[in-house]
């Protein structure tokens, strides 16, 4: 089937250097931060607990815990923003949808990690 | 009053980012160059617009008017003729080629398309009525429209009464739309925001007529 227009303008933009990452995966996502006109890189590093969507318009939410309070970050995979994608560990986990991290504190909130072999 | 207009098909939505980084929802409109068969103009017809046809079409599937008209005008026989009412129609001639050039990026437009056919709609869809209650014993009039007017006087219904009935496939003009991009190359243009009709409909594009210089 030939490409239609819409998918050509989501072509242009995707990224194809993205590394290869699923739900349970601690990923250290490099966020473009634009402070007036001087543009710099913050780290959020957490662990990625949904993938959602579908070719230019495909999301994924990182959730870490920080000073004791949950934050979920909801990123656009091929958003601009994001300058850098880093897989620091891989998570074993059998679900899409983590969302049950939410509901757990401290050690309860860990994600088992993947073994290689 | 319209000052340029081009016709042209949507293909669908997607997103772009702007220049800050943002989300600009998008829709996908395919413009193929347009070629003027005719001009109408005041002195000869009343009204000023110009005729425009696009696209190719087999010879023999053109009734003879039809293939004798594009050949007088000595334009390419298009896939259909459509007529666009101009405010001046000077700067047009027989022959002529649009393309999407005629809009920039960052103009404001106004798209008119034949709207999505609904069917037949109850009043809650069709012209936003609030329904009614879901339980106090409430019993198959949850969607229902409620009261329709009075008594003995005036024993009638009057006209226009918002009732249920047949809902879309008509004319829709979506105002003050921004153009994001308008790619000659493509034949293409992307427009902020959504626009009236199904995936494959012809649209036409306007200049605001609310906005702008006039």
């Amino acid at each position: 089937m030939t490409m239609n227009l819409t998918d050509v303008i989501g072509q242009e933009q995707i990224k194809s250097e993205l590394p290869d990452f699923r739900p349970g995966d601690t990923v250290k996502v490099h966020v473009k931060v634009t402070e007036g006109n001087r543009e710099r890189i913050q780290i959020f590093e957490g662990i990625v607990i949904a993938r959602q969507g579908a070719g230019i318009s495909e999301t994924f939410t990182v959730r870490k815990v920080s000073f004791g309070v949950g934050v979920e970050r909801i990123f656009p995979i091929h958003s601009p923003v994001v300058e850098k994608l880093e897989v620091s560990t891989r998570g074993d986990v059998r679900r899409a949808k983590l969302y049950y991290l939410r509901d757990r504190v401290g050690r309860a909130a860990r994600v088992k990690e993947l073994r290689e072999d | 009053m319209t000052k340029k207009a081009i016709i042209g098909q949507k293909v669908g939505m997607t997103q772009v980012w702007d220049d800050n980084n943002k989300v600009v929802p998008v829709t996908v409109l395919e413009v193929a160059p347009l070629r003027v068969v005719s001009v109408k103009t005041q002195e000869a017809n009343g009204y000023q617009a110009i005729q425009v046809t696009s696209g190719s079409v087999d010879a023999d599937k053109l009734t003879k008017p039809e293939a004798g008209h594009f050949e007088k005008a000595g334009v390419e026989a298009g896939e259909s003729l459509m007529e666009l009412r101009l405010e001046d129609v000077s700067e047009y001639e027989v022959g002529q080629e649009i393309t999407c050039e005629v809009f920039e990026a960052g103009e404001i437009i106004d798209v008119t398309a034949t709207s999505k056919g609904k069917g037949f709609a109850g009043v809650m869809k069709r012209h936003n009525f609030a329904g009614q209650r879901a339980t106090h014993g409430a019993h198959l009039v949850h969607r229902m429209p409620g009261s329709v007017g009075q008594c003995a006087t005036p024993a009638r219904i009057f006209k226009g009464k918002k009732m249920a009935g047949r809902m879309g496939g008509e004319q829709v003009t979506t105002q003050n739309l921004e153009v994001v991009r308008s790619d000659v190359e493509k034949n293409m243009v992307l427009v902020k925001g959504s626009v009236p009709g199904p995936k494959g409909g012809s649209v036409v594009i306007r200049n605001a007529v609310k906005k702008g210089e006039g």
